[in-house]
């Protein structure tokens, strides 16, 4: 079973960080997600495994039975979920929006933020330089 | 009370969050609840800091659990000391939002996600559980994300989508190395942690603090994992760039010190000099990148990834002294460097320019505001007797301390390559005339804002610099907190 898991750990992060490394938007956003799914399994490993009963403490008594799974991860790793499915969603709407106001699904190709330098020693000028409403400016 | 106080870092910018959204779009009842939440906010770090200076270190443990087992909120001086810095800034920020330089989108939202940053960057410093503090990095990237796609750009949808993909790399690192740990010592809590590590096989420990200090890196901006950093900061509006340039970082930076100085104290020798190299490195290419850039607020988030490398080199010590000379220059730069931010924001305003091959003129026109922005500037390289030039001294004084002569030169050297760039600066924007010849300074301003919250943070950075005392000695009793409070 550990072996199972450890193998589907391995595989999850593996195909994350490749899928990560594209230079493809979609499949970056799904890298993060798979890669997301890796930790949480492997988060939840971390509990150890094994067929245990499920972590809830019978009526009448006060403390959990010895062979109950552990509680503590399965709340970790619900969080985490949360958390993950949360910045999913995120990312594919930021996704739609970045392919629709952009037109480009190319990592490498995406320089909005950062344009690329058209001088060796320079930075490029601000496109239309500055804002119009600068009265100084001539148009 | 003392629990309720203890929790309040998170507890109040929530509410606040809370009552901002609440309001929605009446936005004079937004602003007027989120001055009233950060007035809160600040009141309530200064008892921490001063519980926590009498000795009485803010306390709670939540859900009645007791403490290693239940999550545990400590809030000791080096927490109570960056709560106070966190919430000066949070109100620094809103502050000059309501000047009329670089605005704010005046998005319903944006309110409610900067008190959420703000709980995020509270909860960090408050918690002592290894899970809650990526619980609390988890919030402050979701409120991140959600202030640099508020604008809607382009250019910021683009930021928004590599922020995202490179710090949640971090995350995950982050959460893998918790599970690992968890896995390894069946604790998460600080003190429980430390204790368990300290009988793991040496080979093992050090495996798993590696992960956790690498994913602590890439948040807080060290080579060669800041690309990050340069690659989204400039897009913001400034009055939230400021907050992010002052607290996002050091969230980071302060994961660090808190994992090597507090709960793993023995850090193996290999590690030391790795994180020392590592800083050295950070330095040397975040002033570099910087010297390329003609962008103010381009420079400037070079120059986060730059000062990052000095905060660094002090924890790569490893002493208590080198623990204090890191928070000192922690809170030093979180200051300066918001102001900077701040101050070029302004010039923008009144030059109508980022890049400063547009803009000039400024001596002439404001000479105040040339004096004003020497103050973060001149503090920043080094200079006396400005807070950057204590901060400076400290750290340069433990390398020695310490033997490590080429980091030593290396700081010295990035210190005068920082003086390059402000000097850029200083010469472009305030000394040479503006390149426009019909430019005229812009009438119908409102600056006042923004001058009050410059003019105050330029006075918290003289004030540090003219009686220093005062803060060495907090944060030297805050070193010693760290190794001797626990065990």
């Amino acid at each position: 079973m550990t072996w199972a898991v450890a193998v589907a750990v391995w595989s999850c992060l593996a195909a994350g960080a490749w899928l990560l490394m594209s230079r493809d938007l979609l499949r970056i956003v799904l890298g993060m997600a798979v890669l997301g799914g890796g930790a949480n399994l492997l988060l939840f490993a971390a509990g150890r495994l094994g067929a245990t009963a499920p972590p809830v403490i019978p009526a009448g008594d006060t403390v959990l039975a010895a062979t109950a799974a552990n509680p503590l991860p399965q709340a970790l790793v619900l969080t985490a979920i949360v958390i993950g499915f949360a910045l999913a969603c995120f990312s594919f709407v930021l996704l739609l929006r970045v392919t629709a106001a952009t037109g480009v699904d190319d990592a490498t190709r995406l320089r909005l933020a950062e344009p690329p330098a058209s001088d060796p020693v320079k930075p490029p000028l601000p496109g239309a330089g500055g804002t119009s409403a600068d009265p100084w400016r001539a148009p | 009370m003392s629990a309720v106080l203890a929790a309040s870092p998170v507890l109040v910018p929530m509410a606040t969050a809370v009552a901002t959204l609440a309001a929605g779009r009446r936005s004079r009842l937004q602003s007027a609840i989120s001055l009233v939440g950060i007035s809160a906010l600040l009141t309530c770090a200064w008892l921490l800091l001063a519980l926590s200076a009498a000795d009485q270190p803010a306390h709670a443990s939540f859900g009645g659990w007791a403490a290693p087992y239940g999550i545990e909120f400590r809030i000791d001086r080096t927490g109570a000391v960056l709560v106070v810095v966190a919430a000066a800034m949070g109100a620094a920020s809103l502050l000059f939002m309501g000047s009329d330089a670089d605005p704010v989108p005046r998005h319903p939202m944006v309110l409610p996600l900067l008190h959420g940053l703000l709980a995020g960057v509270g909860g960090a410093f408050a918690t002592a559980d290894l899970f809650n503090l990526y619980v609390w990095f988890e919030v402050m990237l979701v409120c991140a994300l959600g202030l640099f796609a508020v604008g809607g750009r382009p250019d910021q949808l683009d930021a928004t989508l590599k922020y995202l993909a490179l710090n949640l790399f971090g995350t995950l690192l982050l959460l893998v190395g918790v599970g690992l740990l968890y896995g390894a010592t069946g604790h998460l809590n600080y003190t429980a942690l430390g204790d368990a590590v300290a009988r793991l096989p040496s080979g093992l420990a050090m495996a798993l603090l590696v992960l956790l200090v690498v994913a602590f890196l890439v948040k807080g901006g060290a080579f060669p994992v800041f690309a990050w950093l340069p690659a989204s900061y400039h897009t913001l509006p400034t009055a939230v760039l400021a907050l992010f340039a002052a607290l996002l970082t050091k969230v980071g930076v302060y994961a660090v010190l808190r994992t090597l100085g507090d709960v793993f104290p023995a850090t193996p020798a290999i590690l030391s000099q790795a994180l020392g190299w590592i800083a050295v490195a950070t330095m040397v290419a975040g002033v570099l990148g910087a010297a390329y850039h003609w962008d103010m607020r381009r420079i400037l988030a070079f120059h986060i990834v730059s000062q990052i490398g000095y905060i660094l080199l002090a924890i790569a010590i490893g002493t208590p002294q080198a623990h204090a000379a890191a928070l000192f220059y922690t809170v030093h730069h979180i200051v300066v460097k918001a102001n900077l931010f701040l101050i070029a924001a302004i010039v923008h305003r009144l030059t109508g320019s980022w890049d400063l091959r547009e803009v000039g003129g400024l001596w002439a026109a404001r000479p105040a505001l040339g004096l004003l922005f020497a103050v973060p500037a001149l503090s920043l390289v080094g200079v006396p007797p400005l807070s950057g030039f204590w901060a400076k001294l400290v750290v340069l004084r433990e390398t020695l301390a310490a033997g490590q002569y080429a980091w030593t030169a290396a700081a010295l050297l990035v210190g005068v390559l920082t003086l390059y760039s402000m000097m850029k600066i200083w010469m472009e924007a305030f000394w040479k005339p503006h390149p426009h010849e019909r430019w005229r300074l812009p009438r119908d301003t409102r600056l006042a804002p923004a001058l009050i919250a410059t003019g105050s943070l330029a006075a918290v950075t003289l004030a540090i610099g003219l009686h220093p005392a005062a803060l060495l000695d907090f944060a030297s009793r805050a070193a010693l907190d760290f190794t001797g409070g626990a065990r």
